[in-house]
């Protein structure tokens, strides 16, 4: 199950050299080593220290050769290939040496192969029969034989046994190069060298975030997965893609039947090369939690108990409901929520029951409350709505201008990508209200920090715009070439204006201008420049101007349609760039086409055999706000959990709770499920085969590693609900529904599950003019043709600080929690954050008397609830900020429904609220708690 | 649709298009965002609620954006 190990990394390089080892000529590009290319040319140089993944080190004296004309035995691993060159690998020489060197290595290391839970996949056992090692002269009994230093358990998922430990460094090196925490490091000397966890400390207690790379890069058993040795070697791996973030990583699930034995990330999957987070990593015991629910159930009122049900009378149950409610409310009474979670054919053939079945435009996606603006501010600018580069992209940049994104916490495998980038000489902007990870990275400082109030992007992209503008840093022939010239000449004007001078604007982003200036100066002339950016950009009333100002700074630099540049928002959950693309959406169908075009909507009409609306349908918050109206009255809802994850939380229930037919589809009795009146269970990624689009837009199976547990994956669960409604699809296999994608998608007409087995992913637009797909947008023409500036004038939020209010809450993630938390909830990542708290900054909890660990109220104009406070210089004085994970934490009963001017995405991170030290939980709180008891009694009554 | 909603929605796309030098432009952009992302009964709702009580509530731009968006029979 072992990949195929260079040795080495892969060299870049267009020149090739040819030589010769061990009688075989072989070709390379100039710069690879020659342990790697042994390896192209079929031999393998035993190594211990070596691994592709990381830099050579050349440590472990194991992998050395004879150079014809050469003096001594250099080791393979650190000599680069030269043209002309004659190398020895297997001599009576070499292979004495390389015994000898076993020899010593052998006779520290405990000789517990039998039980060893490395055994079978140990690297110093291979290589000690690859080296023939056949006798010990040092005897068994070395210094470092189970010695009295501890196994280190301390983490949830990893055992450190440093008496199997062979300091070969890759464990250290594996932190420092994929990861970039430097929370390991070679303590002592001699036989005393050890590897160590920060200063000395358990692994829990250290800087390591639990990433894995250490354990995967541990040739023996001194690092190794809790999973492992419990369940001894896998059987066999299938590949697959992680289902949290949107990074969209490749793993390898290692089965033992249909057990998960570990997940590990796949060194050729593009979107990570081989790295992972403690997420994808670790957290998969979720899908085999206690609490998945694995029966249909209905009642007909939300204070009924649950009756577990077979599927077709859920199935009834549901269409007969939806179609009473169509019949008295009207057809525009019903809808449905693509989740983002699920896979593409899921979705699309969600949007297909909405559009096709309920007769109307009324789908969505949580894409609503996270980069719908995204969609629309690269859609008008660019002309289409994600991101331009693949990640990969970021080793080519000089400068990498990072807003409104956390990637260490939200998108951890694409914060290391830009550490390495940062540490190979790339200069780093930080625009953020925090001081989050990235500022003060382990040699990877950010070079200028702009710590702006929240809610002020649009001021603070203004602003360098305006510097850009004035001070002449434009990409003239790029503009001329590329954009539209009115409006490039309306946006110069408007950028030049003296109000958008960042020594005007100081007063409201609170950024000094010399440091906006000389941040902007170094963006525009820098080199390759990058912009990354997340939720901190679209999550605001302005968000969709901001992703416009992105792009404007993007086009006025000539910094588009290259490697090293461009703009790359960081999506939030593993499909929403895939839920978005699948016609997700109240106004488009797949591919971005709006439902009012009649032939898109002709061409539909054809394939699907019915008549399709052309009005666009209701948006999240417009369902709800219908609700409360009366004139919406049913909801399928697929993988999603507003009554969480969505702003007003009290809001949000009182609609749920004025509908009439609530359909719930999770792998959890989440908190919606608590207004629902039909439960679906759900399937996991690991239950399912389909496939994930990534944040470059990139296209990924996820295989079916076990069977659903409820008996249906969710596209069988969409089939059975439509035909009960009396639109029957007919798919045997998730192929297909992507063959029907293809035909009606252009920018997935090439794409087919044949193409992705071959390629292993492959990024749209994948069409007969880009068959093997689209790594670069942008790269001659944009693809709306010229590209377009629009003014983007800062309006400050409604949400203002007053004396009542005089705080500003921002929310965000923490790395090992996910979302709603409803997976990472259920799985051992609650050892890392078992609470969302708040932070404050020293100055406003001493006003307030707040110390550390302290109840501390919140109260805003939408609500109030109760959290613990963490007092930390990480915000500034004024700014508040807290999590979502946990529903006991009611995180979004304070935020309001203030949203976006253009898609009406919640603005999540601009909250005015006020402190109090208080004794107990807030009413919403002790009302919840009960509640949730009272539902989980309901439940407890189905399963009798 | 609770009109206070609307009206504040409506204001929110109109100040991002106030920003264009060139007004007929504009106030086309406005009408273009509410036709083609507003379902039919927020536009009829926020129809309604100006033929009922004035446009007072809505900046000049979504007045005349008004104007120009369709009736939609519901």
């Amino acid at each position: 199950m072992n990949d195929l190990d260079y040795g080495t990394p892969a060299v870049d390089s267009t020149r090739e050299v040819t030589l010769n080892i061990d009688g075989v000529s072989v070709s390379v590009p100039a710069g690879t080593s020659l342990m790697r290319a042994a390896v192209k040319a079929g031999v393998m140089i035993p190594k211990l220290c070596a691994t592709d993944s990381l830099a050579p080190f050349g440590s472990c004296r194991l992998c050395l050769v004879e150079i014809e004309g050469r003096r001594g035995y250099p080791s393979s691993c650190t000599t680069p290939a030269e043209a002309g060159m004659t190398v020895r690998t297997q001599t009576p020489k070499l292979a004495e040496l390389r015994r000898n060197v076993m020899e010593l290595y052998i006779s520290d290391h405990p000789l517990d192969c039998l039980t060893c839970a490395a055994s079978g996949d140990c690297e110093l056992q291979s290589t000690a029969a690859q080296v023939g090692l056949r006798e010990v002269r040092y005897g068994m009994h070395g210094a470092n034989h189970f010695v009295a230093a501890r196994k280190d358990i301390s983490t949830p998922y990893f055992i450190h046994n440093p008496a199997k430990c062979i300091v070969c460094n890759r464990c250290v090196r594996a932190c420092e190069e994929q990861q970039g925490t430097f929370a390991l490091t070679i303590s002592g000397r001699g036989f005393a060298s050890r590897v160590t966890a920060g200063q000395g400390e358990s692994f829990m207690e250290s800087d390591c975030v639990s990433c894995g790379a250490c354990v995967n890069a541990c040739p023996t058993a001194a690092l190794i997965e809790k999973s492992a040795v419990k369940l001894g070697s896998a059987e066999r791996d299938v590949i697959t893609t992680c289902a949290y973030c949107g990074v969209g990583c490749g793993f390898k699930a290692e089965m033992k039947g249909t057990q998960v034995v570990r997940m590990t990330p796949w060194k050729d999957g593009k979107a990570n090369e081989g790295h992972a987070c403690v997420k994808g990593r670790f957290a998969w015991g979720y899908a085999t939690h206690k609490d998945r629910i694995t029966r249909p159930m209905i009642r007909a009122k939300t204070s009924d108990p649950w009756r577990e049900v077979s599927w077709d009378e859920a199935f009834a149950y549901a269409a007969k409901e939806f179609r009473r409610i169509q019949q008295k409310h009207g057809r525009n009474a019903v809808g449905a929520l693509v989740s983002s979670r699920c896979t593409n054919e899921e979705d699309y053939l969600v949007q297909k029951l909405v559009r096709a079945a309920f007769g109307n435009n009324n789908v969505d996606t949580c894409a609503r409350v996270c980069h719908a603006p995204t969609g629309y501010g690269l859609g008008q600018t660019l002309g289409t709505s994600a991101g331009t580069q693949t990640f990969k992209s970021v080793e080519k940049s000089d400068v990498i201008l990072l807003i409104g994104s956390n990637p260490s916490e939200g998108h951890p495998v694409v914060g290391s990508r830009l550490k390495r980038s940062v540490r190979a000489g790339a200069k780093l902007i930080v625009i953020d209200p925090r001081e989050i990870d990235m500022v003060t990275a382990p040699h990877a400082r950010a070079t200028h920090h702009l710590k702006l109030r929240p809610g002020t992007n649009v001021a603070m992209l203004s602003a360098l715009a305006h510097v850009i503008v004035t001070e002449g840093l434009l990409n003239e022939q790029f503009i001329a070439e590329r954009c539209e010239k009115q409006a490039f000449d309306d946006w110069r004007e408007f950028a030049a204006r003296p109000a958008n001078a960042p020594e005007a604007m100081e007063a409201v982003t609170g950024v000094p201008a010399a440091d906006v200036r000389a941040a902007a100066r170094l963006y525009a002339t820098g080199g390759n420049a990058a912009i990354f950016y997340g939720l901190g950009v679209t999550e605001h009333s302005q968000g969709s101007t901001a992703v416009i100002a992105v792009a404007n700074l993007a086009m006025a630099t000539g910094n588009v349609g290259r490697e090293g540049v461009g703009v790359n928002p960081l999506r939030g959950q593993n499909n929403v760039q895939g839920s978005c693309d699948m016609g997700g959406f109240p106004d488009i169908y797949p591919g971005y086409r709006h439902v009012s075009d009649s032939a898109t909507r002709e061409l539909f009409e054809k394939a699907w055999s019915v008549s399709l609306q052309p009005d666009p349908g209701l948006r999240i918050p417009n369902m709800l706000e219908a609700a409360l109206d009366g004139s919406f009255k049913g909801l399928y809802c697929q993988g999603e959990d507003p009554a969480q994850s969505d702003p007003n939380t009290q809001h949000v229930q009182a609609a749920l709770a004025a509908m009439e037919c609530v359909v719930v589809q999770d792998l959890f009795l989440n908190e919606t499920a608590k207004y629902a009146h039909v439960f679906l269970p759900g399937a996991s990624f690991l239950e399912k085969d389909g496939t994930f689009t990534n944040g470059e837009r990139r296209i990924s199976r996820v295989r079916k590693v076990m069977p659903p547990l409820a008996g249906k994956a969710d596209w069988e669960v969409t089939l059975g609900l439509a035909a009960a409604l009396g639109y029957p699809m007919h798919y045997e296999h998730p192929s297909q529904i992507m063959d029907e994608i293809a035909h009606l998608t252009p920018t997935f007409a090439g794409v087919n599950y044949d193409k992705l087995e071959q390629m292993g992913s492959v990024q749209w637009p994948c069409n007969d003019k880009k068959p093997q797909g689209t790594p670069l947008m942008h790269v001659d023409a944009f693809v709306r043709g010229k590209g377009r500036f629009f003014n983007t004038q800062y309006v400050p939020t409604d949400e203002k600080v007053t004396p009542r209010f005089p705080l500003l809450l921002t929310t965000g993630r923490i790395l090992s929690q996910y979302n709603v938390g409803a997976q990472t909830r259920r799985t051992e990542n609650v050892q890392f954050y078992g609470e969302d708290v708040l932070e404050i900054h020293p100055h406003d909890a001493e006003e307030r008397g707040i110390r550390d660990g302290d109840w501390v109220g919140i109260q805003s104009r939408a609500g109030d609830t109760v959290l613990r406070a963490t007092v930390t210089e990480r915000v500034q004085p004024g700014v508040v900020y807290t999590t979502f994970h946990f529903p006991e934490s009611g995180a979004n009963v304070i935020t309001t429904d203030n949203s976006d001017w253009a898609t009406n995405c919640p603005e999540y991170k601009v909250t005015a609220v006020q402190l109090v030290k208080v004794e107990q939980p807030s009413a919403w709180q002790m009302r919840n708690a009960r509640e949730d008891k009272e539902q989980k009694k309901l439940l407890a009554g189905a399963k009798r | 649709m609770n009109p206070a909603k609307l009206i504040k929605m409506a204001n929110q796309i109109g100040a991002f298009f106030e920003a264009f030098p060139d007004r007929e432009q504009a106030v086309a952009g406005v009408a273009a965002h509410i036709q083609r992302n507003w379902e039919p009964r927020m536009r009829t709702a926020l129809q309604d609620y100006v033929a009922q009580n004035g446009d007072e509530a809505l900046m000049p731009i979504v007045r005349d954006a008004l104007r120009i968006v369709q009736k939609v029979v519901l």
